[in-house]
């Protein structure tokens, strides 16, 4: 394998970005961490990997499961001998990292993709996932993981979640 | 003095000192009150509250154990064993976090007047010039956003419903205000920590904003302004508690002291 050093995610070697697309949000199995804009940055030199991934919440319980099955799968690739994974801060995970193809499978798996960067962060009823409209309520800002909100619809009475804007 | 990473606040035994201090402050006041917001999981007044109560409580455990492993960088001990482990005179958190939940109007009361305060202890730490601890703070202020958000609902609906709501909220600010000047001590090292630019403001600096923050809180529910603070009788941040400190490190560490070295 080339020695090469990768400090973006928009240049990550073809093996090691569909391998990483395999990996999926323990809690959003429809979308990847890639998808999810976790991951920070990927190195790669002579078969030894590091990646850095950022958190959507500092206490999100599925960190160690992600770490660990990120490290598990880029095991597997040609060439690989050495898979390090750290968790930074730094860029922080805002949600406007989530990529466009991450915000429509999010909308399809029923939950509300966060409401873009520029409303800024707070109260932002989104879009209904199941029939488009607009004019939903907060029902609770918190949800079943730290990173979402429950909303309701009132056009098609269905309660739906969404991802917090942060 | 802009310190980029452990090893360079390690080569300065004065400075590493202070900052210690104040990432404990800042740990410990998170996990106590993480602790009591988990207390209330299936006896909140409803499920809703069950649902917010649990996740207000991950974030704030999520970010202690933040801190406890800036910590562990520092060459301090294990998060777990820091959590779990450490006698109540080496525990920096505020006697206001360490008290009983008591009526859910108090929660809530105690909760807006600590969220009050870490919004303004988290904006003197965004230029914080021990880098890591300001990468953090970045990212915990907009999480902290959302409590704040809740809490100050909450507080405004228990004044303005009046009646037997806001009775409950009026007694539950009366039997914390005691204790809420605690929160604003920064402990041993005040003037290391403002001298080596570790934070941005003394404590009397934080109080002053503190008060601008609540004041117009107290007015849109409808309560009347208790008075001065009273000066705290234990200094929390000086290892100073009570006994419900005990009590709490004795409860959170059950499942622990079960089987310390269990991997989970």
């Amino acid at each position: 394998m080339v020695a090469e050093t990768v400090t973006d995610t928009d240049h990550i070697p073809d093996d090691l970005r569909r391998a990483l697309q395999e990996v999926k949000d323990p809690e959003i199995p429809a979308i990847s961490v890639l998808e999810l804009g976790i991951i920070n940055r990927v190195e790669s030199e002579k078969g030894r990997v590091r990646v850095e991934i950022t958190p959507t919440f500092v206490g999100c319980p599925a960190l160690d499961l992600i770490g660990e099955a990120v490290k598990k799968r880029l095991c597997r690739v040609d060439g690989v001998k050495e898979v390090e994974v750290s968790f930074v801060m730094d860029p922080p995970w805002t949600s406007d990292r989530m990529t466009p193809e991450g915000r429509r499978k999010l909308k399809e798996f029923g939950i509300a993709p966060p409401v873009e960067e520029g409303a800024g962060f707070g109260v932002h009823v989104p879009e209904c996932p199941y029939c488009g409209a607009e004019e939903g309520e907060v029902h609770n800002l918190f949800g079943p993981t730290a990173c979402r909100s429950i909303f309701y619809c009132k056009r098609c009475h269905q309660p739906f979640e969404g991802m917090k804007p942060v | 003095m802009r310190v980029e990473n452990a090893e360079q606040a390690a080569a300065h035994p004065a400075y590493r000192k202070a900052l210690a201090d104040l990432l404990l402050q800042l740990a410990d006041d998170e996990l106590c009150l993480g602790h009591r917001d988990s207390e209330w999981l299936g006896l909140a007044p409803d499920i809703e509250e069950d649902v917010s109560f649990s996740s207000i409580a991950q974030d704030e455990v999520g970010h202690a154990v933040f801190f406890l492993e800036r910590l562990q960088e520092l060459g301090e001990r294990d998060p777990d064993l820091l959590a779990f482990q450490r006698p109540p005179d080496e525990r920096r958190n505020a006697v206001l976090t360490e008290r009983p939940n008591g009526d859910w109007a108090a929660t809530i009361a105690r909760h807006f007047l600590y969220d009050c305060f870490d919004a303004v202890r988290l904006e003197a730490l965004l230029d914080s010039g021990y880098r890591p601890l300001a990468r953090g703070v970045a990212k915990i202020r907009r999480e902290e956003h959302y409590h704040g958000m809740h809490l100050s609902l909450w507080f405004t609906r228990l004044g303005a419903a009046g009646g037997e709501a806001r009775q409950r909220i009026t007694a539950g600010v009366e039997s914390l205000w005691p204790d809420v000047a605690g929160l604003f001590s920064l402990g041993a090292y005040e003037a290391e920590l403002i001298r080596y630019g570790v934070i941005a403001c003394d404590s009397a600096e934080m109080h002053r904003r503190w008060e601008e923050r609540v004041r117009p809180a107290f007015e849109e529910a409808g309560l009347v302004w208790p008075g001065e603070l009273p000066l705290p009788e234990r200094d929390g941040r000086r290892g100073e508690h009570t006994l419900d400190l005990q009590e709490l490190i004795e409860t959170m560490g059950q499942v622990h002291h079960l089987d310390p070295a269990a991997q989970w």
